[in-house]
């Protein structure tokens, strides 16, 4: 039996036939789309490199399935841009070295937009670093992770006591 | 992983019907029940997706002052709204010290309390797991055992309920409302999960179509918000399991505990109420010699169920511990690293 589902992928409707409701989101995005900026790492849950804003949260798009999804509205790295003009995190992680081979970047960057709409980290360290706990870096790049987090988090402080 | 039929009921009485069917299992968030069905530990024939159910994402408070959770509620939206963390702040805690940000945040309540045991034998389809396949065996006894149950486990089953969630909830009495092919019902949470005896397969009270509603929690509950705090022993800081955690609530007056409640994780098949601590807390003054009478009384069954003896010692510890931060006061705010021993002034109350 064949399900039609649609989403909202970085602000553009589609619409998706899907004759196997196995097809998680990651999947979906990747090999229906071609959205590889979504990375499949564990595929478990456990490594983070699959986050995704749905619906303005960050999940792990290899634990949902799409057919479960249908009608969501999802935020990949591909999403984030602004044209040329890269996201404040974006460039925060380049500037900070907040990556070596990149490879769980995308799942940070996504994590760490998620977590600033949560709002519970502010500008401590500690609970920037508990906050991000759900992605690892295997090439050991927290520290210019956590950097790079901060700095976004209070230059957005900042800017919110000027306004 | 195995082919299965999707259906999207809806209505509460249409997932009853779906779910009843042989081989047929209700899908929330998918968090635990996808990571099972990509290992081959799970193997249903049909999901029936519920949430898209209406009504069920609600935080209700009733009118006899008890609070209602929709099964549907995310753990993280449960555990970060300020009424409900105020009035329930060690459930709070421990939501927070469950899992990451990503999987609280699509993690449902009634979920949780429905997530599988963590056991690397039930994991792994290639050994003998009697909850897993009924009377295959148990590779867990004599294996690698060191984080498995000290307290109600047979000879059939070593393994511990993961939730950190559940410790607080048994603690303070909490409900689970079920809708079920006979219409509603409901059950003490201390109930919802069996101990493993001779048939751990059944996990649960749950009978084919139950679909848990909402978890409630009575009134008193809320008296216990000035002195309520959840502790997890893990291996990392975050993102781990607990080897040991405990949920301790005391209600203070002139000096004195006039009521306690204590709940133990990681340490059985089921979150662990001990009431004969609670029993030997209730009139004590809130001093380090009743916090460790309570940590024997709580540990008084437990014996080694392999190479785990340390977890009995380092229950009785955490006992203590716990009691003595509730005591001390609930923190104005959550800590950084929450329920951990290492968070900043944990150490040493």
């Amino acid at each position: 039996m064949t399900h039609s589902i649609s989403l909202t992928v970085n602000g553009a409707r589609r619409d998706f036939q899907l004759d196997d409701p196995r097809v998680t989101l990651l999947d979906l995005l990747r090999e229906r789309l071609q959205l590889t900026g979504t990375k499949k790492g564990c595929d478990r849950g456990q490594c983070g490199a699959c986050t995704i804003l749905v619906d303005g949260k960050r999940i792990n798009s290899c634990l949902a399935l799409a057919i479960s999804h249908d009608g969501a509205d999802i935020l990949t790295i591909e999403g984030v841009a602004r044209g040329d003009q890269l996201h404040p995190v974006q460039a925060a992680f380049i500037a900070h070295d907040g990556f070596q081979c990149g490879f769980c970047t995308p799942g940070q960057i996504m994590s760490a937009i998620g977590m600033m709409r949560e709002a519970q980290a502010g500008d401590d360290p500690e609970r920037i670093r508990e906050c991000m706990s759900g992605n690892l870096c295997r090439c050991g790049a927290y520290a210019g992770i956590v950097d790079a987090v901060l700095e976004v988090q209070t230059s957005e402080a900042n800017q919110r006591r000027s306004a | 992983m195995k082919p299965f039929d999707y259906v999207r009921p809806a209505t509460i009485a249409e997932a009853v019907t779906a779910a009843a069917q042989p081989g047929a299992t209700y899908l929330a968030a998918g968090t635990n029940l996808l990571d099972l069905m990509k290992g081959g530990v799970s193997r249903p024939d049909r999901l029936v997706d519920v949430t898209h159910l209406q009504g069920l994402d609600k935080i209700e408070h009733l009118a006899d002052g008890a609070l209602r959770i929709g099964a549907l509620v995310r753990n993280a939206d449960l555990a970060h709204d300020a009424a409900f963390a105020k009035a329930h702040p060690a459930i709070a805690e421990a939501l927070l010290s469950g899992a990451s940000a990503q999987l609280r945040n699509a993690a449902t309540v009634g979920g949780n309390l429905l997530q599988r045991t963590r056991c690397a034998y039930f994991y792994d389809p290639t050994s003998r797991c009697n909850r897993r396949e009924a009377g295959s065996g148990c590779d867990a006894r004599g294996g690698e055992n060191r984080l498995h149950a000290v307290l109600g486990w047979s000879e059939n089953c070593i393994a511990t309920h993961p939730s950190d969630f559940c410790v607080p909830l048994v603690a303070l009495d909490a409900i689970v409302e079920i809708e079920g092919k006979s219409g509603r019902r409901e059950l003490p949470l201390d109930e919802l999960h069996r101990l493993p005896g001779a048939a751990p397969q059944r996990e649960t009270a749950l009978e084919p179509g139950d679909l848990i509603v909402a978890v409630r929690l009575p009134a008193t509950a809320r008296d216990f918000a000035g002195h309520a705090r959840y502790l997890k022993v893990r291996e990392r800081t975050s993102y781990a399991f607990a080897v040991v955690s405990a949920a301790a609530a005391l209600r203070i007056e002139n000096g004195k505990i006039r009521e306690a409640r204590l709940a133990l994780g990681g340490v059985a098949a089921k979150p662990w109420r001990a009431r004969a601590a609670e029993a030997v807390l209730k009139g004590a003054a809130p001093e380090p010699s009743a916090f460790s009478e309570a940590a024997q009384a709580a540990l008084t069954d437990a014996k080694p169920s392999g190479d785990n003896a340390f977890k009995i010692e380092l229950a009785r510890r955490i006992v203590v511990r716990a009691l003595t931060l509730a005591a001390a006061g609930t923190p104005a705010r959550i800590p950084a690293l929450p329920a951990s021993p290492f968070a900043s002034g944990a150490l040493h109350a």
